[in-house]
């Protein structure tokens, strides 16, 4: 334990002690404010890493958890999950204390909400500084079940419920392939570190693995799900029914970038093979792409917000995916040129949580001061809250990609790695490849008109005021602090992307492409102006065609209209859901028939599959006659009699036949044991034959008096049939068990039962003597079943009580 | 000699049963069959009693003590039940 995994540990510690500060002080103070220095400390300490983690170095300690399975708390820092751990912390500060102005004092649960949002932060900590997989796992799950929580925080909304519902099934799903994923790569790499994973020459041996693909396309499965990335995006919009400071912290800021970690710290290991650079590429795509034309329909904000963020992070995958060619090089100098398609990947993801997380708030700003997040409904609210104005205006700009913020220059960074990708030589003259450059620039010019949307029809045009419910004005200055700061960064990460670039995005560069950065290969300047070159032109098409196409868009608006509503992956897994809950409804149904009757036939047909069919497969029936023992008359004769009044049983048309016939095949079964020298067998069959008999009799009393099925039994051919395997397979098991022995029976030993234990009857000397437990057993059966039968009778509650009801009636 | 003799006897003694087995299956009525247990009863018995003497075992003679008690029993509960729809009647005073 050292103070790293305490740094981790401390936000669920800091849990424990929430709702007890609620239930004192939150009539003074809003609870908020004590949360607000977990986040603050993690920040605080994590920035002090940053000048050791700059120049190269990691860090990395250990805390045994279940040492016999080599399963430790490891921790292992480096650029990559510094990067992610700063930017949990920083924007979990500021959503912190967005959530103190955002949340009511009076009507909110906030110990709740602070409960489960620092479980979240603790969880994320935990997965992004995680070495050991199966640790990683752990809280990969613990973010799910947390951001479960937070969306369903306004549980008695049915939305917040179905919301948080399908996120966790989504999730869930994709992080229980994960695992799978992963106990693969444990398996392919013999080690449950992921460090270990990515050094050495490991790398080129995992390719050729059996389970290499299987491995990746699981781990992507987890990835895409929690990254939202197509065609699992659909939890992404329905969890906008989390509270505001939710939406901006896990569902644009963090969990959601979690797949996006994910996907860049097995880059080393998977990253080279192609599966892996079209997978991640062509999903990253398709989801930028998606996102960026589904967020142009939407109506409302944060549903816009929603589809945003899930093309932002298509963009970012796709660009990690790019990147990973640059392992497919090798070490050599062309590789450094697709390296830097993951340097914008992590620079884009920089820029997505500070612009992301600012429109976030600014929605709830909008939200919390007008009611209503309908960009139908608002408008014209520039000159009632300026300054909301000025943030949209930032995070707009720097998410269409716009200069001066640092959108601008990721986009272009951007642009620069889907052109150089046509260069590559397994996509050179490929229709697919050339393809990905033109899927991108529309992508960007449909960002470009979403973004333009969330400007102008909100803060533009008529005056909306007398459909908006309350007096409109500018919110309170704490709710604008975290927007405000969030901005600033926008704008100063522009101005200076280098600082940026040299203390935050080159680590964490080298920590997705370690052994380049060995080599020194991993060097970049960003600058805002670089020339005239076609990255600079395609973002002024973006602008040109995007323009033209936000002022036309009431003409072309209907063409989201042809898109059939039935066809969309909504409801798809709407549909799935209700067809899966009936097809295993229907078939529980089929089969639970709630009949003794049909259960007995399974088991019977079960009996006779199972155990006929495996002596028939293995050829295990064996006869041999020469161990019988003689037949003599007396015998056959008995067996004569005994079928006889067997099949009378079966046949009998009345119960006190069957009864009777019952007690003649009892007296036969003892005569049996008489045949083949049991006295006491022969003894105790008498008797519990007879006792059988009256209490058969005693039965009949208690049977009902109308319906007496006195009618033959009811003969079915099925039946018939089971219960004629049923005997010929007990058989033929009995014959070849007789067939077939394995090693002499240990009854002499129990023949000298006067030396050992005194008694002249060895089937009683065993009974009390050598195995006496089971006796002593047998005992205790009779006692319950005696007790069983005295409660039955006496302890009739439930017949009484429907007695005097019915007496009351 | 008296082994011979025995056999016969057991003999005739398989073919009562299987007389008594015909009346057990066939048995218009209740009684009869409950009669041809009865009998099935004393059958086993001597069966029992000629092959203690055959095998030369004094071990099965409580078995035939028992049959007997444990026959007239069963023949009374049948009886009982039949005469009065009851096997053990309650008391009266409830």
């Amino acid at each position: 334990m050292q103070l790293l995994h305490l740094m981790i540990l401390l936000p669920f510690l800091f849990v424990v002690f929430i709702p007890f500060l609620y239930r004192r002080f939150n009539s003074q103070l809003h609870t908020g404010w004590f949360v607000l220095f977990i986040p603050l400390i993690l920040l605080l300490y994590l920035v002090t890493f940053i000048p050791k983690v700059s120049n190269g170095n990691t860090i990395f300690v250990s805390m045994p958890w279940i040492p016999s399975y080599h399963i430790d708390f490891t921790i292992h820092m480096d650029g990559l999950s510094l990067l992610f751990g700063l930017l949990i912390a920083g924007i979990g500060t500021l959503v912190v204390l967005y959530s103190i102005y955002y949340l009511s004092k009076q009507r909110e649960a906030l110990h709740n909400f602070y409960v489960y949002l620092l479980l979240f932060m603790g969880a994320m900590m935990g997965l992004v500084f995680s070495d050991n997989i199966f640790v990683l796992y752990v809280f990969w799950e613990m973010t799910s079940i947390s951001s479960f929580l937070l969306i369903a925080y306004w549980y008695e909304r049915d939305k917040s419920r179905y919301g948080a519902q399908k996120s966790m099934l989504i999730t869930i799903f994709g992080g229980l392939a994960m695992l799978a994923g992963l106990i693969m790569l444990s398996m392919i790499s013999d080690t449950y570190s992921i460090r270990e994973m990515v050094s050495g020459n490991r790398v080129t041996a995992f390719t050729s693995h059996d389970l290499f693909i299987p491995a990746m396309i699981l781990i992507l499965v987890g990835a895409f799900t929690k990254s939202a990335q197509f065609p699992f995006s659909i939890w992404l919009p329905d969890a906008m029914e989390a509270p505001t400071p939710i939406s901006a912290y896990l569902h644009s800021a963090t969990m959601v970038k979690a797949g996006i970690y994910l996907v860049a710290r097995l880059t080393p290991v998977f990253g080279g093979a192609y599966e892996w650079f079209w997978l991640v590429t062509g999903v990253g795509l398709v989801t930028l792409l998606y996102g960026s034309i589904n967020a142009v329909r939407q109506t409302d904000l944060k549903a816009l917000l929603a589809y945003s963020t899930i093309s932002q992070l298509g963009l970012i995958m796709s660009l990690l995916g790019l990147g990973s060619a640059a392992l497919y090089y090798g070490l050599g100098d062309e590789a450094a040129v697709y390296a830097i398609a993951v340097f914008a990947a992590i620079f884009h993801l920089v820029n997505h949580s500070t612009f992301k997380g600012c429109l976030f708030m600014v929605v709830g700003i909008i939200d919390h001061e007008t009611g209503t997040r309908d960009i139908r409904r608002l408008g014209g609210l520039m000159h009632f809250m300026p300054i909301s104005f000025t943030l949209t205006i930032i995070g707009g700009f720097a998410m269409a990609g716009l200069p001066p913020f640092n959108g601008f220059l990721s986009k272009e960074m951007f642009f620069a790695a889907v052109i150089n990708v046509i260069k590559m030589d397994f996509v050179y003259n490929n229709f697919i490849g050339t393809l990905i450059p033109v899927l991108a620039w529309i992508a960007s010019a449909f960002t470009f008109v979403y973004c333009m949307i969330l400007i102008f029809k909100t803060f533009k045009g008529k005056n909306k005021v007398p459909k908006v419910e309350k007096p409109i004005h500018e919110a309170p200055m704490g709710m604008l602090i975290p927007p405000l700061i969030l901005g600033l960064l926008v704008i100063l990460i522009f101005m200076f992307p280098n600082v940026l670039s040299a203390y935050i995005l080159q680590p964490a560069w080298s920590g997705v492409l370690p052994e380049l950065a060995e080599k020194g290969k991993l060097q970049i300047e960003i600058s805002a102006w670089h020339g005239l070159n076609t990255e600079l032109w395609m973002t002024i098409g973006v602008i040109v065609v995007g323009t033209i196409l936000y002022l036309t868009l009431r003409k072309w608006y209907r063409v989201y209209l042809i898109y059939p509503e039935a066809a969309t992956l909504n409801r798809l897994y709407d549909n799935a859901l209700k067809i899966m809950e009936l097809f295993s409804r229907r078939i529980t149904d089929r089969y639970m028939t709630g009949y003794i009757r049909d259960y007995l036939v399974y088991i019977f047909v079960f009996i006779v599959v199972m155990v006929g069919g495996s002596l028939w497969l293995f050829d295990g029936f064996v006869y041999t006659p020469s161990m019988d023992a003689p037949v003599n008359i007396y015998e056959v004769s008995l067996v004569i009699a005994m079928v006889i009044s067997a099949l009378t049983v079966l046949l009998s048309k009345s119960r006190m036949t069957a009864v009777i016939s019952v007690g003649a095949l009892g007296f036969f079964v003892s005569f049996f044991f008489v045949l083949f020298r049991a006295p006491d067998l022969a003894l105790t069959q008498l008797v519990v034959e007879t006792v059988t008999t009256v209490l058969f009799l005693l039965c009949f009393y208690h049977l009902p008096q109308f319906k007496k099925e006195m009618s033959h039994l009811r003969f079915k051919v099925s039946n018939a049939l089971i219960s004629i395997a049923v005997g010929i397979v007990v058989t033929s098991v009995a014959l070849s068990a007789n067939g077939t022995r394995l090693f002499p029976s240990i009854s002499s030993y129990y023949e000298d039962a006067y030396v050992l234990a005194g008694a002249k009857n060895v089937v009683n000397a065993i009974l009390v003597d050598f195995r006496g437990i089971d006796t002593m057993l047998e005992i205790l059966v009779l006692t319950i079943a005696g007790l069983g039968v005295y409660i039955l009778i006496k302890l009739r509650l439930s017949g009484r009580g429907r007695d005097k009801n019915e007496e009351a009636k | 000699m008296i082994k011979g003799m025995l056999i016969c006897s057991l003999f005739f003694l398989t073919f009562s049963i299987f007389a008594i087995i015909y009346r057990l299956v066939k048995g218009p009525s209740a009684p009869d069959r409950i009669q041809a247990l009865d009998a099935l009863g004393i059958n086993i018995i001597s069966g029992v009693a000629i092959f203690s003497v055959l095998l030369g075992n004094t071990g099965f003679f409580e078995f035939i003590l028992l049959i007997g008690i444990l026959s007239f029993i069963g023949t009374i509960a049948f009886a009982r039940y039949i005469e009065r729809g009851v096997v053990i009647e309650r008391k009266h005073s409830e």
